[in-house]
């Protein structure tokens, strides 16, 4: 509870934060447009179709975001991801790391208990790389702005190096887990 | 409005359609958490635009392209890897600014490879990560995230 407090005070020093930096970014944006009048129209222009291109879709991201954040809880994925192995718990990894909602510092501590649990390295490495860069709304942003074929693209691939870097860390962290102990 | 915007409003929409007939309490909590983060994301979305306007009005394509196109070669890739590694910017806004320096010169490998490694990598969170998952994991999984962010940009450098 005094946690709940303690975040809530933190969000609301950062929007202050965020605010202060965005009036800065106005005055410096209108100094420098009154420098270089004959700019305006250009930066103006960009600014107002990247805006409108954001706002088209920002409330639909934002609610598919708070959809999961209130559906798929924390203590789910735990549930799921602590009793899986091999390519199965990798993949899975994935799925339940694509899922939830919340920056990945909220991610470790989960990973850390999932480890202490029994959970494989390769699990884990592929549920944290999925936190971080395989959210279904933040793929719903890359595909407006960055279109189908990259947004694809780089999906694929990503998936594919994550499960490769599951199963590599796991195998490294076994070797010199078997090294300390023959030399210890 | 184009087509990826309504798809992905009707996604929305669809989902939340589902979540209401499946619990509408639940669903009712789900759409103020989204309302609070949209206005919690809002300035930094407004700061990023207003800097987009400003770097495509006032910075050239070729001083662009130099810095993180075609011509700028490995070491402008590495650069740029290592500039998302040590920024820590939300990833919601970092595809419009990617879209923008894509407009304006940008390579398609500088910018998957900026991409990945500034959702992948974090160096501002690595001490967090390493307390709760040690130093040996860590330090692995960021090192290997960095090569694979390489790699993936080079592959779809290649290939769009």
């Amino acid at each position: 509870m005094k946690d709940n407090v303690k975040g809530k005070a933190k969000q609301k020093t950062q929007i202050v934060k965020d605010v202060i930096i965005l009036g800065i970014t106005v005055v410096i944006a209108i100094i420098l447009l009154s420098i270089f009048p004959y700019k305006k129209e250009a930066v103006v222009r960009t600014s107002w179709d990247f805006f409108v291109e954001m706002i088209l879709i920002l409330p639909a991201v934002m609610v598919l975001m708070g959809l999961f954040n209130v559906f798929v809880p924390n203590e789910m994925v735990v549930k799921y991801l602590g009793k899986s192995a091999g390519i199965k718990g990798v993949l899975l990894g994935i799925l339940l790391g694509a899922l939830p909602t919340g920056p990945l510092y909220v991610a470790f501590p989960m990973a850390s208990a999932l480890l202490k649990k029994g959970a494989k390295i390769s699990s884990i490495i592929a549920f944290l790389s999925a936190w971080a860069c395989i959210k279904i709304p933040q793929e719903m942003v890359e595909l407006q702005f960055l279109g189908a074929k990259f947004m694809a693209l780089r999906l694929i691939l990503t998936i594919i190096f994550v499960v490769v870097m599951g199963l590599v860390i796991e195998l490294l962290i076994a070797q010199s887990n078997r090294k300390l102990k023959k030399d210890g | 409005m184009n087509k990826t915007a309504i798809f992905i409003n009707a996604f929305a929409l669809l989902f939340l359609i589902f979540a209401f007939i499946r619990d509408r309490k639940k669903a009712k909590k789900a759409l103020t958490v989204a309302l609070k983060s949209f206005f919690r994301i809002l300035p930094t979305v407004l700061i990023i635009i207003i800097l987009i306007g400003l770097l495509l009005g006032f910075v050239s394509k070729s001083t662009i392209s130099k810095i993180v196109g075609e011509q700028a070669g490995l070491g402008g890739v590495l650069v740029v890897a290592m500039l998302g590694a040590v920024l820590h910017i939300p990833s919601l806004i970092s595809f419009p600014l990617a879209a923008s320096l894509i407009k304006s010169g940008a390579s398609i490998t500088s910018v998957a490879v900026f991409i990945t490694t500034l959702t992948m990598i974090g160096v501002v969170t690595l001490p967090l990560e390493i307390k709760e998952l040690g130093k040996r994991m860590a330090i692995l999984r960021n090192v290997i995230s960095f090569v694979i962010a390489i790699i993936i940009g080079i592959i779809m450098g290649v290939v769009l």
